[in-house]
């Protein structure tokens, strides 16, 4: 059992493996939490610590996740961690608020996917790391029928 | 400000390399430099190693200190990484230092060692150029990155699929003609389209492969490059950065480094982009090479499948672009490629290509993209040529 743990495990790269390391970005990651500039209003997706206007006043500020596919592609090569799912699609989305990310598409083939495509954020499982491990979680995409 | 020449290049043969080590490739392109150049160990100020991956794929950081020890001399030694644009960001570091009056020749090596992994560690790898948090960590690969670019490329600009694939098709048959290639077979356009699917829409035969291999050029200043037979001059140096992550850009279709890059590489050389005879671009999935010749204004924007369908970017061709068989073709070991692409340049300059040589070749460019797009070198380079005024 221990023995089959490694095995599944060991092409995971370490900071993969971390749970602090996303434990520290939940906010972003769980909750799509940015931040607005208090001097220009320039809204940023990852948080900025400087803005474009120089300023380094910021105050979070919360996306409402409704947006729009720029482009996408779907994933037929993974890293081990992302094996059990693949493929997969993954995609830029561009945030109503002006924002733009990267995210997977859920549920969703490459073939049901068109550039402008609207869509909203779904939680949804990224991976584990094998049986015993962390489960990592984040904000995935969905198309809006 | 000190002009400087190269005055050696040596590259070891890329592919598959079993039998050599990490350790193995640089000493043998540094040796090579150094027999080219005609000079001893003894003579070299300085050396700059482009590396990204040894850390990850050999357990092996700190190849300063390897690349001094392997020629015996005790001289400042450093690596630079700056992921696929590592070797051409080191070959800035040692063109600096000699502008700057620390050196009086430098010795700059690229090397990767790659298949000392399996091909799915090296792809996690080499993820490590884009945006871990928000790219890596989503699930992406380089090829799904560059894959996104290529689907808002073709949606923007109408390039087909099949357009796409001669990038390829070109590369290898130039390939066929470089002894030192990974590759020396030819393929069809049918066989880039057939080959399985990395990353929607890019297949296989998009993608420059994993490759080991070093390659290393002596860099010296003016009144000692002038000594020697056939120096080519570095008539210009750009580098501009951009984003770490793609979602980060302005736009998804071109990759705006690259021009910075190389207005400042042409400014300094005093030459318009219509002067340079042999080119060499970042090619490590086909859309790069079709974003490349366009940022570079090589070519008009949007142009690229007509003028490929053309055969104008072959050898022979009004545009010939990546003689050497590019990364496609030539292979991509990271760190090596920018050293590689001068390689090519100086062998094309030197009037040395053999079969692949473009006619009387007087100023070559080199384009090297670390990431999307995130670090951009552009290089000029010249040959010595009276009453040219360089």
């Amino acid at each position: 059992m221990f023995l089959d743990e490694i095995e599944r495990t060991k092409d995971i790269k370490m900071h993969r493996q971390s749970p602090i390391m996303r434990w520290r970005k939940y906010p972003e990651r769980y909750r799509l939490e940015g931040n607005r500039c208090n001097l220009c209003g320039r809204i940023y997706f990852p948080k900025k610590e400087l803005c474009e206007c120089s300023s380094r006043e910021f105050s979070a500020f919360q996306l409402s996740g409704k947006g729009k596919i720029l482009t996408y592609t779907e994933i037929k090569s993974s890293p081990e961690e992302f094996s059990e799912m693949t493929p997969y699609c993954v995609g830029i989305i561009e945030l109503a608020e002006g924002p733009k990310i990267t995210a997977q598409i859920a549920d969703a083939s490459v073939d049901e996917l068109n550039i402008g495509d609207p869509v909203e954020p779904v939680f949804r499982k990224f991976f584990a790391v094998g049986d015993s491990g962390i489960i990592h979680y984040g904000i995935k995409f969905k198309k809006i029928e | 400000m000190e002009k400087v020449g190269i005055i050696g290049t040596g590259a070891t043969k890329f592919g598959e390399l079993w039998k050599q080590s990490l350790r193995d490739l640089l000493a043998e392109s540094q040796l090579k430099a150094i027999e080219d150049a005609k000079i001893s160990e003894r003579d070299i100020d300085m050396i700059f190693t482009g590396n990204m991956c040894s850390s990850d794929f050999s357990g092996q950081s700190h190849l300063g200190s390897m690349a001094a020890e392997i020629l015996n001399v005790n001289v400042p030694s450093v690596r630079v990484e700056a992921a696929c644009a590592s070797g051409s960001v080191a070959l800035r570091q040692g063109i600096q230092a000699i502008k700057a009056g620390e050196a009086d020749i430098v010795l700059v090596n690229g090397v990767e060692k790659m298949t000392d992994v399996q091909t799915r560690q090296a792809t996690t790898g080499l993820m490590g150029a884009g945006d871990e948090e928000w790219e890596g960590f989503n699930g992406l690969t380089f090829c799904g990155l560059y894959a996104m670019m290529a689907r808002a490329y073709m949606h923007k600009y109408r390039l087909t699929r099949e357009q796409l694939a001669l990038v390829s098709v070109k590369n290898h048959k130039h390939a066929t003609f470089n002894p030192i290639a990974h590759y020396h077979n030819e393929i069809t356009v049918d066989q880039v389209l057939n080959s399985s699917i990395i990353a929607d829409p890019l297949t296989l035969l998009d993608c420059s492969p994993i490759t080991d291999g070093g390659a290393s050029v002596i860099l010296a200043k003016e009144n000692i490059a002038k000594k020697f037979e056939s120096p080519i001059w570095v008539l210009g140096s750009g580098q501009a950065n951009d984003t770490l992550s793609l979602h980060g850009r302005k736009s998804l279709t071109e990759i705006p480094a690259t021009t910075h890059a190389a207005q400042r590489a042409l400014m300094q050389a005093k030459i318009g982009v219509d002067k340079v005879n042999v080119t060499e671009v970042h090619d490590c999935f086909s859309i790069a090479e079709v974003m490349a010749i366009e940022d570079l204004g090589l070519i008009p924007r949007g142009e690229a499948g007509r003028i490929m369908e053309e055969g104008q970017t072959y050898f022979d061709g009004k545009v010939p672009i990546n003689s050497c068989g590019g990364l496609k073709a030539c292979g991509h070991p990271i760190g090596a490629t920018g050293i590689k692409q001068v390689w090519e340049i100086v062998k094309q300059l030197r009037n040395e290509a053999g079969k692949r040589q473009i006619g009387n070749a007087d100023i070559g460019l080199t384009h090297n993209v670390g990431g999307t797009g995130s670090t951009v070198v552009v290089n000029v380079f010249g040959r010595d040529r009276e009453n040219k005024g360089y």
